[in-house]
């Protein structure tokens, strides 16, 4: 499950960038996820520039 | 809001803009819509723009903060490098005020009669027997149908509208360059001089940057590979490292944070009335992550392909590949390719290399300060690079 920590997100969209599954949405000033679509691959945590995004089983990357 | 127009334009960051301006001028009916409740903030940029800029708009202080003279490339060991231009007392580049410069050209696009709404997000495509008919689109909190004749999608690097209508946009991660820049007061910097550092203990596969917004004040931030960033290496750990070391009395008075992309531009920029520009297209510059020009270069040019399309009245994939073809061709598509392949071979050097190689010069004086002219002049000082290289000597032509 990827958790999104609002209180550190600058919602720049870097994440929405390199999501392959296109599970997250910007919305003005803030980050959403589709839980559906995310597969949890914690691609989109590792490149987020201030560490805002966390999956809580991260598969090996 | 009109239920149709000629062309609907999905974000109003420069590329957006120039493209409605180009619409606009060209007698077609024109929407450009934008999710911020503000055009050009957050900023998300450090701003550095060259003297093409003068090939788009001509300069008015209002939206320039600083006159870059010179630029300095601090190498992996300390040394530095300083580059200017021959011409003497010429400017080689300028930083922009993104809130203002943003603004501008979006006035200029609404001025010349393009629509403009903002707080209006396009939340997916309409597509109908293979070809992008409009945008769904939640405006004050309603969702409406937008239809258009071309949708030309300027969302910058998030480049969902795109994707939505099939087309995969995906930055791999090593390809992403994830960036933190502090907008920092109070330091001493020399206000006409860019300064970049690089190596692999400062900023893996990127660089730091120092871009003078004014006296004392400066765009401070950093740039790292996705592929390098993780949890205690974030690019802000990177750059709280380098501010406390290097400016610990200034003061932060904006946090910026963001992505650009390194890659090669998308394969195909166009579709069955979609076409695709600056960022979302992926024509940033893969060296630099630059992408002002580049978005402004793309948004115009596509906007005046789609209305000379419109007034043809074909807007399939075949004839709108017009403007993919045009730009690839361009200096600017020529440059990113040749750029990609230099990042390519620059990611690999180690930081001893690197020093090796920059320790050849102290100064070079060049006719235009580019990333061709800086890396002539290097192999001139180091002609086995040509050798190690191979295909060097192919990409710079
Ligand atoms: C930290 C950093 C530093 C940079 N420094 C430089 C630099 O010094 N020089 C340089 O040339 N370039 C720089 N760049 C790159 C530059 O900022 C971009 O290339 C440029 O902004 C691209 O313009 P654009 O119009 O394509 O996209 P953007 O300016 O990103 O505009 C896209 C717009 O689309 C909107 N949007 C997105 N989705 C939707 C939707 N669904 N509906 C409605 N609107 C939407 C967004 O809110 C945004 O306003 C930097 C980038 C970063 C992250």
């Amino acid at each position: 499950m990827l958790s999104i920590r609002r209180e550190i997100c600058g919602y720049c969209g870097a994440c929405v960038s390199v999501c392959p599954e296109g599970a997250l949405e910007l919305i003005d000033a803030y980050l959403t996820v589709d839980a559906d679509r995310c597969r949890d691959c914690g691609i989109c945590a590792r490149v987020c520039p201030l560490g805002a995004l966390e999956v809580a089983d991260e598969r090996s990357l | 809001m009109n239920d149709h127009y000629d062309v609907l334009i999905i974000g109003g960051g420069p590329g957006g803009a120039m493209a409605g301006k180009a619409v606009a001028e060209a007698g077609l009916s024109c929407c450009i819509i934008e999710k911020r409740p503000a055009i050009g903030t957050p900023v998300r940029c450090a701003e550095g723009v060259g003297q093409e800029i003068y090939d788009f708009i001509d300069l008015d202080p209002k939206w320039v903060s600083a006159r870059i003279q010179s630029a300095e490339l601090v190498a992996p060991n300390g040394q530095v490098i300083e580059l200017s231009s021959e011409m003497a007392g010429n400017e080689v580049g300028y930083v922009l005020d993104r809130k203002m410069f943003d603004r501008e050209l979006i006035w200029r696009a609404a001025n010349a009669g393009s629509d403009v709404y903002v707080k209006t997000r396009a939340v997916d495509a309409i597509v109908e027997d293979g070809a992008v008919k409009g945008a769904r689109v939640e405006y004050a909190g309603e969702i409406r149908n937008i239809s258009a004749k071309i949708v030309i999608a300027a969302d910058g690097v998030e480049s969902k509208f795109a994707r939505w209508c099939g087309i995969d946009t995906t930055v791999p991660m090593n390809e992403l360059e994830t960036c933190v820049q502090y907008l920092m007061t109070d330091i001493d910097i020399d206000s006409s001089v860019n300064v970049f550092y690089l190596g692999n203990e400062m900023a893996p596969e990127g660089y730091v940057w120092i871009f003078p917004k004014g006296e004392r004040t400066a765009n401070v931030g950093i740039g790292i590979s996705g592929k390098k960033c993780k949890d205690g290496s974030r690019p802000k750990d990177y750059l709280d490292r380098f501010v406390q070391e290097k400016f610990p009395k200034g003061k932060i008075i904006e946090l910026i944070v963001g992505g650009v992309s390194a890659c090669r531009p998308l394969r195909s920029t166009v579709a069955n009335g979609l076409m695709i520009v600056g960022d979302a297209a992926r024509v940033s510059d893969p060296l630099t992550g630059g992408g002002i020009i580049n978005a402004m270069y793309t948004g115009k040019l596509a906007g005046e392909v789609a209305a000379e399309c419109i007034k043809e009245g074909n807007l399939t994939a075949a004839v709108l590949k017009k403007y993919d073809t045009i730009w690839r061709e361009s200096a600017m598509g020529k440059g990113i390719e040749r750029n990609y392949q230099i990042k390519e071979i620059m990611i690999r050097l180690s930081d001893q290399k690197m020093d090796s190689i920059l320790s050849s010069v102290q100064k070079m004086d060049l006719e235009v300060i580019g990333t061709k002219e800086i890396v002539r002049e290097l192999i001139k000082y180091n002609p086995w690079l040509l050798k190690e290289m191979s295909n060097l000597k192919k990409i710079l032509g």
